[in-house]
Parts: structure tokens; sequence; C-alpha cells
């Protein structure tokens, strides 16, 4: 009973932390000016009807509400036979938004040409330097003035939903308790936010989930290791590495890894291999050296709290009666040590779990690897203005994960652990 | 009680009394050591620490280098942009320390195979300059290309430094003159004769390095002693009155005629003429910024010095650290004391508004302080408001904690029974017991402020680079993209903040252990 109040009160402070974080970054976010509608050229006028639409125009608090909980009225979404967006219009029939560069069948860009099918430049002229093509913008007409179908590259929806050639409702401008964080305005032009984010998210669910496996025995079983040997030179070693692989920041081992793995032995490629998706074998093997980046410092977390916590508890009078009443060495340490010593670490191996999800924005940056992360960086470095929906669901999503981290580690030591009573008078 | 009990003792006799010690004055024993206070103590178990010694000597060293870096090159060359010539073509170039020249350590030098063609070009450089960037010939081997046919390789020791030997320059009359007086004055040779340089097939360019005959593939010509030819403009003006001429030269021999011209004049008389001259790489810079290239840590993709660049970064981080430290650990032991001396209400909403600033990422503080500072206040203002933002929040739950421990104990309370106020508690009584934790924590904060200032800059979140300051961060993202061609770029700072982190936590947790014995061993 007492855990279930602790439990509800931590989970309704969290949320309440949450909120007052996530308002403050929206107040923030909206006080920085828009990008101009101008940079947009021939999607100006859509930029504006949806911004119209989403109550830019409005006062922030408006504008929040609208956020949060949307407005009324529907998004209409025109998909090609592929599934793909190729239009978008709100309720009225307005359009805004439209694919903006023509792909053929095969997914490869339409350029412009002349009645003989000689490439044009900008200027119009014939041109052969592939670097001077232009893309096609505008849907083509065919010779009876008929639309040709026009293709996207990137594949959002799941295909076996759609159905043939229709048109289909999307989602309403819903707000985010529905689901709709907003569109894309910078990065990925006219993208729904949230569809990039869980397109992305598998990889670095994946990269972190590679490197828990790798760290967390790893680590663990250092740490043991070094207590059992304590000050003995294996313990030594093992502490001495643990220092440095504390210390030194984990871009630098990257650097490391990467020379050695990529440049001198050529193991491993340069930079993520994402074509076979975030569970493939391909996408393994080209991010073993992100892995090994990652883990060095979580191991060494590991072996040092393991450790420390090990040596604390072997000294305890209990594990001489353990031994006293017959046990060996191994029984006593497996059974009555561990087990204390897994009070502090498994609600780390919890906490590290959830993390998982957050990932290392450096090391995807570094080793390419199209996840979260490195979305984050592109959503803040993206030019003439940062990306702000990306940024806001990120923050959303970053901020969540840390407190719920914290709350999850305080909780798990009170299950594990009856006696530990956190925020106990 | 009786009265006549105690008569007896009225009457004792004065001679039944002495002085129990002889009639010695009494005195406490002198102390013959001197008196050991908290920080003497503190010191005392802090040298018994060899780790954290060494560490403390690590990091003096480092910051000495970052104060006096900077200083220790030539400032003239560092203030130079990177559009200068001299600079860019001084790219990438590996650590050079003179006095290690033809060790095979520290040399600028590296080994390299090399085709027919550019070995050539190679020996053509060290005649025209007496430069030879060949150090050594390790051996000769013959591949095959992609056609199959048999190409000629030589695997050598390459001095990158005299390498990329010349490029072509226009100078007006003015600049002309000053050079040619430079040379005549230092006997070295900078100018060199014009040449018609051929159109390297593979990169489209021209190579201004070579000067002898070749075909368009890059090939030299020789003559029948296997010997490179000369293929130096002979005709034209050039104003040449400089008395260092290159050897081979037929006005040395007295042909005025056929002799090499050293520059190319262009421009018309009425506007003034300008030179078209190529120069020497080497002597140029020499030249240019008075001393002989020499970068203890090599350049970088640029052309600029690493050495200073990375001791201006570190100066950066070192400065940005401290400042950080001071303001985080002044506003954060104010709101702990508060917090902890007050408790109750006070502490419970003051403990939500740290918990609600401590649960914002730290990317998202910086960059909103980014987008909405940095045209007010500078890049590096907005950023030390990010890093204050969140920073005190340790700093006052430390505080905080130790507050708490000690506001009850008797001492306080028998001062406040005295009649202290609150304000006297709390900084004369509670508050100097918070001083080690303090100060292993204000250290403890300087290495994690460094890694997050490297970190961002290193994703390019924060921008400091310019021509003369740069941080470790960018330093270390711009060498990433060369790490195949030059991984020394990457190697210096990566290998600083490496050095720094490691030396800051030992000697971090060495101050923990030396001002609070008991936490001793807590951490591993």
């Amino acid at each position: 009973m007492y855990l279930l109040k602790y439990i509800l009160k931590r989970i309704g402070l969290m949320l309440l932390t949450f909120l007052v974080i996530f308002t403050m970054c929206f107040v923030f976010v909206k006080l920085l000016p828009n990008m101009p509608a101008e940079q947009f050229g021939k999607d100006m006028e859509l930029i504006l009807k949806r911004r119209e639409m989403l109550g830019y125009d409005k006062p922030i608090i408006e504008q929040y509400v609208y956020y949060l909980f949307g407005r009324t009225g529907y998004i209409y979404d025109k998909l090609d036979i592929n599934g793909n967006r190729i239009q978008s219009k709100d309720s009225q029939g307005n359009l805004l938004w439209e694919s903006r560069i023509v792909k053929d069948e095969h997914g490869n860009t339409v350029y412009k040409t002349d009645a003989d099918g000689n490439y044009l430049n900008a200027d119009g002229a014939i041109t052969k330097d592939p670097a001077l093509y232009v893309p096609v913008t505008e849907p083509i007409l065919d010779k009876d003035g008929n639309k040709i179908p026009v293709y996207e590259q990137e594949t959002v929806y799941d295909k076996s939903k759609i159905p043939e050639g229709v048109e289909y409702i999307r989602k309403g401008m819903g707000g985010i308790i529905r689901g709709y964080f907003g569109t894309s305005e910078v990065l990925y032009l006219g993208s729904d936010v949230w569809e990039i984010f869980a397109r992305k998210i598998p990889y670095t669910v994946a990269l972190n989930i590679y490197s828990i496996l790798l760290s967390i025995p790893l680590g663990i079983a250092l740490g043991i290791f070094a207590a059992l040997k304590k000050n003995k030179w294996q313990d030594h070693v093992i502490s001495t590495g643990v220092m440095i692989f504390v210390s030194v920041p984990s871009f630098i081992y990257a650097f490391l890894v990467q020379y050695i793995l990529y440049f001198k032995l050529g193991w491993t490629p340069p930079v993520a291999n994402a074509m076979g998706g975030a569970w493939s074998w391909t996408f393994f093997t080209s991010i073993i050296a992100a892995i090994l980046s990652m883990s060095f410092g979580t191991i060494a977390g590991f072996a040092r709290y393991t450790r420390a916590e090990l040596t604390e508890v072997l000294t305890n009078e209990y594990m001489l009666l353990a031994r006293t009443k017959g046990l060996t060495k191994a029984q006593a340490v497996v059974r009555h040590a561990l087990r204390n010593a897994m009070v502090v670490i498994f609600p780390m191996i919890l906490g590290e779990f959830i993390s998982i999800m957050s990932g290392s924005l450096i090391i995807e940056q570094m080793f390419s690897i199209p996840g979260v992360g490195e979305l984050y960086i592109k959503s803040i470095q993206a030019q003439p203005t940062p990306d702000y929906n990306f940024f806001m669901l990120l923050t959303g999503f970053y901020t969540l994960i840390g407190l719920s981290a914290g709350i999850i580690i305080d909780i798990s030591y009170g299950i594990i652990d009856p006696r530990i009573r956190m925020g106990a008078r | 009680m009786d009265k006549k009990q105690f008569e007896i003792y009225d009457s004792i006799p004065k001679e039944k009394f002495a002085f129990a010690s002889g009639g010695d004055m009494l005195h406490d024993q002198k102390f013959d050591t001197k008196p050991v206070g908290y920080i003497r103590d503190a010191f005392n178990r802090f040298k018994k620490n060899k780790a954290s010694l060494a560490a403390a000597i690590i990091i003096l060293l480092l910051a000495l280098y970052a104060i006096i870096g900077p200083f220790l090159v030539n400032s003239n060359y560092q203030d130079s942009y990177a559009t200068e010539k001299t600079i860019i073509s001084y790219k990438e170039l590996l650590p050079r320390l003179k006095i290690f020249d033809g060790t095979g350590f520290l040399d600028g030098s590296k080994t390299v195979d090399v085709t027919e063609n550019i070995y050539t070009r190679y020996k053509g450089i060290a005649i025209e300059t007496g430069h030879n960037p060949v150090q050594k010939v390790y051996k000769e081997y013959i591949t095959k290309d992609e056609t199959n046919r048999d190409v000629q390789m030589y695997r050598i020791r390459l001095n990158t430094y005299f390498a990329n030997s010349a490029f072509t320059l226009t100078l007006t009359k003015d600049q002309y003159d000053d050079l040619q007086a430079w040379q005549d004055e230092n006997k070295i040779q900078v100018i060199l004769p014009r040449a018609n340089n051929p159109v390297n097939n593979e990169n489209r360019m021209l190579l201004p390095d070579v000067w002898y005959d070749c075909d368009s593939r890059g090939n030299a010509k020789l003559d029948k002693d296997g010997n490179l030819v000369p293929s130096y403009y002979t005709t034209g003006e050039d104003n040449y009155t400089s008395i260092m001429r290159l050897a081979g030269d037929p006005y040395n021999q007295g042909n005025v005629e056929g002799r090499w011209r050293y520059a190319q004049r262009t421009g018309t008389a009425s506007k003034g003429y300008n030179y078209v001259v190529r120069v020497s790489s080497y002597n140029y810079f020499q030249y240019k910024f008075g001393f002989e290239p020499a970068f203890a840590f090599g350049t970088n993709s640029s052309g600029y010095d690493i050495f200073s660049r990375l001791a201006s970064g570190a100066r950066f981080s070192f400065l940005l650290a401290i400042v950080v430290s001071v303001i985080n650990l002044t506003i954060g032991a104010i709101y702990g004391a508060i917090e902890g001396y007050f408790g109750g209400a006070v502490d419970m909403v003051m403990e939500r508004i740290s918990d609600i600033l401590s649960g914002v990422p730290f990317m998202v503080v910086t960059v909103l302080f980014q987008l909405h500072l940095a045209s007010k206040v500078g890049v590096v203002g907005s950023l030390i408001y990010a890093f204050i933002l969140t920073g005190w929040i340790g700093m006052a739950s430390t505080v905080r904690m130790q507050f708490y421990r000690f506001k009850n104990q008797e001492y306080v309370l028998a001062a406040r029974t005295l009649g202290a106020k609150d304000w006297r508690l709390i900084w004369k009584h509670i508050f100097p017991n918070t001083l080690g934790t303090i100060i292993t924590s204000s250290v403890l904060v300087i290495p994690g402020v460094i890694f997050s200032e490297t970190s961002l800059s290193y994703l390019g979140i924060i921008n400091l680079d310019s021509a003369t300051m740069s941080s470790v961060g960018s330093m270390l993202s711009a060498g990433q993209s060369v790490m195949t061609s030059a991984p020394h770029v990457v190697l210096f700072p990566a290998l600083f903040i490496a050095l720094l982190e490691i030396s800051f936590n030992l000697f971090g947790n060495g101050l923990r252990d030396a001002f609070n014995p008991s936490l001793r061993g807590v951490e591993g």
C-alpha cells in the first residue's frame, strides 16, 4: 500500500515536472522567429496556409492549446499507388503540401528534358553534365494532358494498409494528445514529425540494446573478479582500466576504434549501413565499431560499482557465518554476497535499459547511424532555422526518458529491498 | 549535619602542609609540533596519494600549456587567415621539431608508396629548391595497375614539409621588389623561374612544382644522361634584379638573352605592373613569417598550427570551466544553505524548482540559449548561461545534505541558545563543515564542463572557430574527416581531452579522500 502510494506520487510529480518543462520549451521556441515563408519559394502559399491552420498568428497560449489538443478539421492526404503521399489538403480543399521532386517508378529523380530527350540545365540549354540537370518539380503531363503518376522516394506508410489509388484521410490536426506532433518545415519538408521519429527510433534502440547486451554482463563480471581479487595485481589492472574508461569521453575511444577497425584493419565500414532495417544483420555488422565505442564507458561504470558494492558486502559478518556453516567460497559469494550487492546494481541495470531509448547523440552522429540522436542534432542544425517541431518532439522525448529513468530506479530500490524507503521521512 | 565533625579540619597545623611538586610551578607540556588545521590535515592526506599528486602535476602542466602555448608560436602565422596561400599549401603537415630532423621521429615525415611519376616530381623538387622531400628510399617494387600493366613504385620516407614545394603568386611591384631584397639579404632563393607547368591529368590542376619537360601524363622526358630537362620561360620581361639565381641558369654563364625568367610581367606601365611569380613554399614561408616551418603538433587541414590552436582551445576550456565552476559553486552553496537550513516548506518549494530545472536535458538548454541569446551576448556568453542554469543543482543538493546533517547538532543548538542569528549560524557554524565537499565537487565539476563543451562543439551546436581561436571539440570534428590522410590532426586534441579528463578525475577523487577520509573507497 505504501509502495503504491509512493509510486503514484512519484508519477504524478513526474508528469507535473514534465508538463512544466515542456510548456516552458514550447514558449521559448515560439518566441523565436519562424522560418520566413519566402524561403520555401513555390511552397510559400502552402506553408502559410498550414501555419494559419495551426494558429501561428494567434497568441502563444492559444497555439499551445492547439498544439496539445488540436483543432477541428482534417488534413486529407493524397497518396499514390505505393502509398506515398503526393499531396495534402485541408478540409476546405485548400492545397497544403505537394510532393516537390518528381520521381519515376524506379525511385530515380526525373530531370527536365527537351522533346528529344536531351537534359536541360537551369537556363533551358542542353547540357551533358549531370550536376547541372534540373529536377522536375511539377507533375508532368502526358500527350493527352493527363498527369503521369509520380512517386516520392521516401516510404512513410505501411503499404498494406492503404487502399489502392484512393484519397485517404490521414490524421486530423490532432494535437499531441492524438499523436500529431506537427509537420516538419525544414528537415523533411511536409512529412509528419512523428512518422519520421517512429522510423528512426528502432536504429537507436538496436544500437543501445547491442551495447547493453555486451557491456552489462562484461562489466559485472569484471567487477566481481576485481572484488574477489581485491588488492592483487588483477584488481589493480582492472581498477586502472576502469578509471581510464570512466574518465575519457566515449567519443575519444570512438576515434580510436574507428581508426583501428576501419582505417587500419578495414573490418568495419566507416558509416552505418541501414539499408536492411534496424534489426538486420548488415546493420549489426556495420555498427560494431559504434557498439564498442558506446560500451567501454558502460562496462567501466558497471565494473566500478560492482567492485565497490561487492567489496563492502564481502566484509560483512554474515559472509563469515556462511563460510563457517560450511558453504564453499563460491557458494557464499553467489548466494549471499552477490545477492546483496545486486540491491544497488539492479536499479542501475534498469536505468540503463530505460536510457537505451535515448542512446548516445554523439556516437550516432559520428557513425552516421540514422537514429533519433542524429535526427535531434540535424533538427537543431537545420538551416536557416532549426526544425522546431522535431525539436519539440525530441525534447519532450528526452525529458520524459530522463525523468522516468529516475523514478524507475527509485521505485526498483523499494521493490528489491523493502527496507529501503526512498523519500520516506 | 553535625558541625563538630568538621572542626578537626580547622585545627590542622600549617606545618603539615607541603607543596605537592616541591615548590615548582606546574605547566602543561608544551607541544613541539605545529597545530594542524583542517586544510593542512587534508593536504597531508592528499600528499600521500601518489596517483592524485601525479594527476595534479599533469593538470598543472596542461594548464601551463594552455596559458603559454599560444605565445610560443609566431602569432603572425596564427593571425593570418586560411585564405593566405602559404597557409593553404601547408595543410596536414606532420609534427616536426627541428632538433629531431633525420631521426625518423617527429621529423615531419611519413612512409608512403608513390609512383614513378610522383617520385620524379620529388626528385625535381630536391634539385630545384635544395630541400629533398625523399628522406629515404626503403624499396623499389613493381605492381600491376587496373589495366594489368606493370607500374614502378617506390616506398619512401617523405618529408611533408618539402613535398608541396611551390605555388604561384601575383605580386605588385613593391611586393616583388621587397621579396627580391629579402632574398639578397638572407641568401635564400625564394623566387623560382617561371615554368611551363603541365596539367596533371588526374585532377586537372596545374602542378607548380613541375619545372621539367614532361608529357601530358606527367612523365618526365629525360635527356640522354637521364637528367631532367628544364622547361623554364626564357622570354619576356621579368625585371628580376636579385643576385639569387638557380645553379643551371644560363645567366650565370653570361648568357643574358637565354636567361631564365623569374616572373611574368602583366599589366601596363601606366597602371603599374603586376608580377606573376612562382615561389618555393618553404622559403616563402620564411620570408612571410620569419621562421622556418616546423610545427610541433603539425598543421590541420586548413594549414593552421595545431599546437597553438589546441592551446587556445584548451585555454578557453579551462577558463570556461573555472568561471562556470565558481559561479555554480556560489549559487549552489547559497541555494543549498537556504534549503537545508530552513527546511520544511521553503525546502519543498525550492526542491521542486531545482527538480524541474534538473529535468531539462542540457542539450535543450544550450540550444535554446544559443538561439535566444547568442546574438545578444555572444556564443560564449550564452554557453555560460546554459551551464549555470542547471549546473548549480548538484552543488546545491550536496550543500543541502550537509546542512541537514549539521543543523540539529548540539553545538549549533548551543550557539543558537547564546543568541546567534540565523545568518551567523549558517555562515560561521554550519557552512565551514561543507567546505571540503564544496572544494571537492567544484573540482569535479571542471572535467564535466570541459566534456560538455567539447561534445557541444564537436557536434557543431556551438561554434567557436575562427582564425585565431578554436575549441577542442571542433578540432576533433574537423580532424575526423581527414583521419585517413592525417590522423595526427585528431590525435592531439583527443590526447589532450583524455589526459585532462583522467587527471581531473584522479585529482578530484584524491581531494575527496583527503577532505572526507570516511568516504574513501566508496566509489572504487
